[in-house]
């Protein structure tokens, strides 16, 4: 690893990329960086989970190797595929070929499908393995998971053991819809990251909208804050207030009140009930 | 620092948050990396390392906060504070109207402009004159923290910041408000943060820990919780409702077939030269759980009956194949008021006021309602069903009509029953569990998200032990 001598350290190399860390960010990614262990960062959609990744290999100088998790996942996926129609194709070509000799053959490298984790585990050079929204996959492929991720070695009937050539950046995230198994969350170590501060919020939508007016920035922030506080069922994240500040920046508007924002509303919340709450309690 | 963090992590443990050996030396490791004196690196850090739960990290905090509370001598701003430990009874009182006057006025200042420094200080300056703590008292720090903030007056503080800008109207008044708030709280977490400092120097943290220890989300009453943190319990549910759907479609994974699982059957064919003879089939993917929920909603379980409906939504919200019935002495289908996109709370109000749960009087009469559920929802369980019912099995000495409930148990695929009240109470007074009990694949206490926990752990086991059943 590079090495940061400190969260700090970690902090400024994150701005530098565009992504601002809260101290708790910065701090578990020196951790996790100093004590070598996979990062399971949980929180709401659109907090800047998968962007923290992203960011990673970007300071690092490392390529990202993203496995996107979802129901049904398994290890023909996630791990690696034999190649079928191209060994039926060698099978065909060689008919009447020694079996021993045919069967080696086609289970050799050059029928290899990689997926991810063993691109992962392959790569010459250090990467940053990102295996986005865990929650998503059945129990049996967590199991799968937490074994390269205990050993950073996979097993292949036909090859082998693959044992990492060298040692990946592992950051997992999670939406936390379903629970994770004990194992594989004492694997790693564990980052919650929540709405952020209205400072951080604003700091964050002038970074990503350069455009905006520091005034707009402010009050975008605060209005969100105000929202998330009220009894709502999905209240809206950056992703959601970084899209309010773009329309607003479109629609040409320099301040918003309580009239602009009824009207848009439907950018930072996604259920109709939520909508007439918030416009209810802002009084228009 | 090692026999600091030994009795941290016992603390975490006493208060329900399970830290694995693995994980106190992690944190162990993790200390190595951490210069001591910066707390809020030192919180962070350890927190990654023993907390895997987002929802104990508030407990977590409030241990933290005690564990490592900072150390005095802090600095020669206690030492302006005459009036702190060593008064005597009648500490705090030696501060005048005057100078609380001053400090209010001071406090103004700092939160308007906001400085945080001046913020810091003056948090020493209240705790020291204001709190009032006598040495070796067992009082936790809400108490000071609510002497401090009523001699600051602090619930007219909001009013008063808010005077010095007459001319914000609308929208930008409701921010700064909202602005003013969170320095505030800001603000109070300082003046707790003094006081558990002062504390644990006079009492040491374990006796400290145990008088501000905060209680896990999951270890409530339901039945005596306050609805705030009834509320609060949605998030946790989610994931919870999630697992037990998941957990019984698993049990029909095994019994039908699924797509054609090409890489098997090419991996087959191979040691035939090629030939595509067996085909290989996945187990099918997503089998969705056929559920029915039935929930006594009687005033005698009215706050589990809340919990329980947001259960019910929960899965509801995530799985088409789930019906929900409420109930008192009469039963009404509400899987239609729980439709994707439909608020809780809305649910909530349309089915109190909407639903026909009542046929008399309104006291539970389990055996009107198992009655009336055989009558008019004969289709609702087929043998794939699992049916689940939620409440006290008090049924005001009515029949109890239990054949009626062990009729259901043959038809479904399983009944379980899950009941707030301890079992030691169950079959005291009216209570007729012993009716319903024999018929039951499960009956649980169920007063915590915990035990709920415990009954879907359990349906899990069920369910992998009648899969193998079916394979063998
Ligand atoms: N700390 C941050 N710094 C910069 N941008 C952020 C930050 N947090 C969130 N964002 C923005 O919010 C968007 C959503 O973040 P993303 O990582 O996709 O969320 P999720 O938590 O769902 O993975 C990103 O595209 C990014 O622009
Ligand atoms: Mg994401």
């Amino acid at each position: 690893m590079t090495g940061f001598s400190s969260p700090g350290e970690v902090a400024d190399a994150l701005k530098s990329v565009d992504y601002l860390p809260d101290d708790r960010i910065s701090q578990v990614v020196f951790l996790a960086e100093r004590l070598d262990k996979p990062v399971l960062v949980e929180g709401p959609a659109g907090v800047g989970k998968t962007e923290l990744a992203k960011a990673l290999a970007q300071i690092h100088g490392r390529r990202l190797i993203r496995l996107q998790c979802y129901e049904g996942l398994d290890e023909s996926k996630a791990l690696y595929e034999w190649n079928y129609r191209k060994q039926l194709l060698r099978l065909q070509a060689d008919e009447g070929a020694d079996w021993a000799e045919v069967e080696d053959d086609i289970f050799s490298e050059s029928f290899l499908l990689e997926r991810p984790l063993l691109e992962a585990l392959r790569s010459p050079e250090p990467v940053v393995l990102l295996i986005d929204e865990v929650d998503r996959v059945e129990i049996e492929t967590e199991a799968l998971l937490l074994e390269v991720l205990a050993d950073f070695q996979a097993s292949i009937p036909e090859l082998g053991t693959v044992q990492a050539v060298t040692r990946p950046l592992v950051v997992l995230t999670s939406n936390n819809t379903r629970d994770l198994s004990d194992a594989l969350k004492r694997r790693c170590l564990f980052l919650h990251i929540g709405y952020p501060e209205a400072d951080r919020e604003r700091e964050i939508l002038l970074t990503r909208v350069p455009e905006l007016p520091e005034q707009l920035a402010s009050q975008i922030a605060g209005v969100v804050r105000h929202i998330r506080d009220q009894p709502i069922r999905k209240a809206p994240s950056v992703s959601e207030s970084i899209d309010w500040a773009r329309t607003l920046l479109a629609l040409g508007i320099e301040e918003v009140d309580e009239g602009v924002t009824t009207e848009t509303l439907h950018v930072l919340l996604k259920y109709q009930a939520d909508i007439d709450k918030v416009a209810a309690e802002l009084g228009t | 620092m090692i026999s600091v963090l030994t009795g941290f992590v016992s603390e975490l443990r006493q208060v329900g948050i399970p830290v694995s050996m693995v994980e106190a030396i992690d944190a162990a490791a993790a200390v190595e990396h951490i210069p001591l004196a910066d707390r809020t690196a030192l919180r962070h850090g350890l927190a990654a390392c023993l907390v895997k739960n987002a929802h104990h990290l508030e407990a977590f905090d409030a241990a933290f906060d005690v564990f490592f509370a900072h150390q005095p001598p802090l600095d020669e701003v206690t030492a302006e504070a005459p009036s702190e430990v060593g008064d005597g009874g009648g500490a705090g009182t030696g501060t005048g109207e005057a100078d609380v006057e001053q400090i209010i006025a001071g406090l103004v200042g700092a939160l308007s402009a906001p400085d945080y420094e001046a913020l810091q200080a003056l948090a020493r300056q209240v705790v020291g004159s204001l709190a009032g703590i006598q040495p070796g008292r067992p009082v936790g720090g809400r108490y000071y923290l609510y002497r401090v903030l009523s001699r600051l007056g602090a619930d007219a503080l909001p009013a008063r910041l808010m005077a010095n800008h007459p001319g914000v109207e609308g929208l930008e008044r409701t921010l700064l408000a909202d602005e003013y708030r969170a320095r505030l709280n800001r603000f109070e977490a300082m003046i707790e943060d003094e006081i558990r400092r002062r504390l644990v120097a006079d009492r040491g943290r374990e006796a400290v820990a145990k008088t501000t220890r905060r209680q896990l989300l999951e270890d409530v009453d339901l039945a005596h919780a306050p609805r705030a943190e009834i509320a609060r319990m949605e998030r946790i549910i989610q994931p919870l409702a999630r697992k037990l759907a998941a957990r019984l479609a698993h049990r029909r994974r095994h019994l039908r077939k699924g797509r054609l699982d090409i890489r098997r059957t090419v991996r087959h064919s191979l040691s035939t030269g090629g030939l595509l003879a067996d085909p290989q089939f996945k187990a099918p993917r997503i089998a969705k759980p056929d559920i029915v929920l039935l929930c006594d909603i009687s005033g005698s379980v009215a706050t589990f009956a809340h919990f329980t409906m947001q259960f019910m939504y929960a899965l509801s919200a995530q799985f088409s194949r789930v019906r929900a019935f409420a109930f008192v002495d009469g039963v009404d289908e509400v899987t239609g008021y729980f439709a994707p996109g439909v608020d809780f709370h809305d649910a909530i109000g349309r089915i109190s006021r909407e639903a026909r749960v009542v046929d008399f009087d309104g006291h539970s009469d389990y055996g009107n309602v198992l009655e009336r559920f055989a009558e008019r929802y004969p289709d609702a369980i087929t043998p794939r069903t699992t049916v689940i019912v939620t409440g006290d099995g008090r049924n005001n000495y009515r029949p109890a009509r239990g054949e009626v409930l062990a009729h259901m148990a043959r038809e479904a695929r399983a009944v379980y029953w899950l009941n707030p009240e301890p079992v030691r109470f169950w079959d005291t007074g009216d209570s007729v569990m012993r009716e319903y009990v024999p018929s039951c694949d499960g009956a649980f206490e169920v007063r915590t998200l915990r035990q709920l926990e415990v009954f879907v752990e359990e349906l899990a086991m069920a369910a992998a032990t009648h899969s193998t059943a079916v394979k063998v």
